[in-house]
């Protein structure tokens, strides 16, 4: 009777390390769900934040990795990457400029361009947005993700749209940018 | 043996092999990674090209990378390429930066908050820190801490450049 048990508690372990390897795989090559916080992207994402029961409905995203393979993003796309000041920490924002590319710095009379390797990240919320404003242009090489979908709440469930703020990017360098 | 044995037989093995591939993709990505140090930047503690090392995951995931550690980093440059380059300084402290040739002066520098200052340890013929500035902990995949190709160079890395 004991042996039948443990040989079946075997059993379990094993389809659920092999489930866990498989999902573990999938999740950092083809895509994964996160939580996120913050009113930096409102009102695309969690508009609920503000709300007195908004920590419990944050939005759940759908975060695609195939875009990581190649570092294929677009002007417009909402990408989560690495923070630059803290390396724990994930921020979520919209990709403004990518290489080349001249951007206003707002409050300034400057403008920059985006140096190699690098882009330039701002939050929708432009007030209370942590961005590229603040700590510059970063590497791509900080991007884990991009956000196509909201999955949670039900209400919002749907593609993330990708579009430019306008007047945000002077010039941008021609042509699609690919990293050798 | 019938089709439908044959099937199942290739569908299970299918199956096993797919759970492998996982599992060593799981463990070179998270745990220990084998990996190609090529260039000249790292002379004389690695050979320009041939050098076959053991980069393991943990140390940057629990931000223990200390000061003198050989790590592999994605290039702020370009996101495809991973570099190997010594960590000379971690946020905060302050690093002697030795010059691009011979011609330049040592100066000191602090490094900025979340940042890491990368070196190669032959200071005359490395791109690193000295022209892309501070870079991000978080490019940071992983440390170098044994070499196991070529058979006379076996052993582990250490932690200050071999003189």
């Amino acid at each position: 009777m004991g042996e039948s048990l443990l040989s079946s508690l075997w059993l379990l372990t094993k389809r659920v390390c092999a489930g866990a390897v498989v999902g573990i795989t999938l999740s950092d090559r083809i895509g994964s769900v996160a939580t996120m916080h913050g009113r930096s992207m409102q009102p695309t994402l969690n508009p609920a934040e503000d709300d007195p029961w908004g920590y419990l409905n944050a939005d759940l995203l759908f975060l695609e990795k195939l875009s990581l393979r190649t570092y294929n993003f677009s002007r417009g796309d909402v990408v989560v990457f690495r923070s630059p000041l803290e390396p724990k920490m994930w921020l979520v924002k919209r990709l403004i400029a990518l290489q080349g590319d001249w951007v206003t710095v707002p409050g300034t009379y400057d403008i920059l361009q985006v140096p190699k390797g690098h882009c330039w990240v701002e939050g929708d919320n432009a007030e209370i947005s942590l961005d590229s404003k603040s700590f510059g242009p970063i590497p791509l090489g900080l991007m884990k993700g991009k956000v196509t979908h909201v999955v949670w709440p039900p209400s919002r469930f749907g593609p993330v749209a990708s579009h430019l703020p306008e007047g945000r990017v002077l010039s941008q360098k021609a042509g699609t940018r690919t990293y050798p | 043996m019938s089709w439908r044995a044959l099937l199942q037989e290739a569908f299970e093995r299918s199956v096993v092999f797919t759970q492998f591939i996982c599992f060593l993709n799981v463990f070179s990505n998270h745990v220990v990674e084998v990996h190609q140090c090529l260039g000249p930047s790292m002379l004389p503690t690695f050979n320009v090209s041939g050098d076959i090392l053991l980069l393991e995951h943990l140390s940057s995931r629990f931000e223990r990378i200390k000061p003198g550690d050989v790590v592999m980093a994605r290039s702020p440059a370009n996101p495809r390429l991973v570099v190997c380059k010594r960590v000379l300084g971690l946020e905060g402290d302050s690093v002697t930066v030795l010059p691009t040739s011979s011609r330049g002066h040592i100066r000191q520098t602090v490094v900025p908050k979340g940042h890491v200052w990368l070196q190669g340890d032959n200071a005359y013929n490395s791109t690193d820190s000295r022209h892309y500035g501070p870079v991000p902990y978080a490019l940071i995949q992983g440390k170098v801490f044994y070499r196991i190709w070529p058979p006379e160079g076996w052993g582990p890395v250490l932690s200050q450049p071999t003189s």
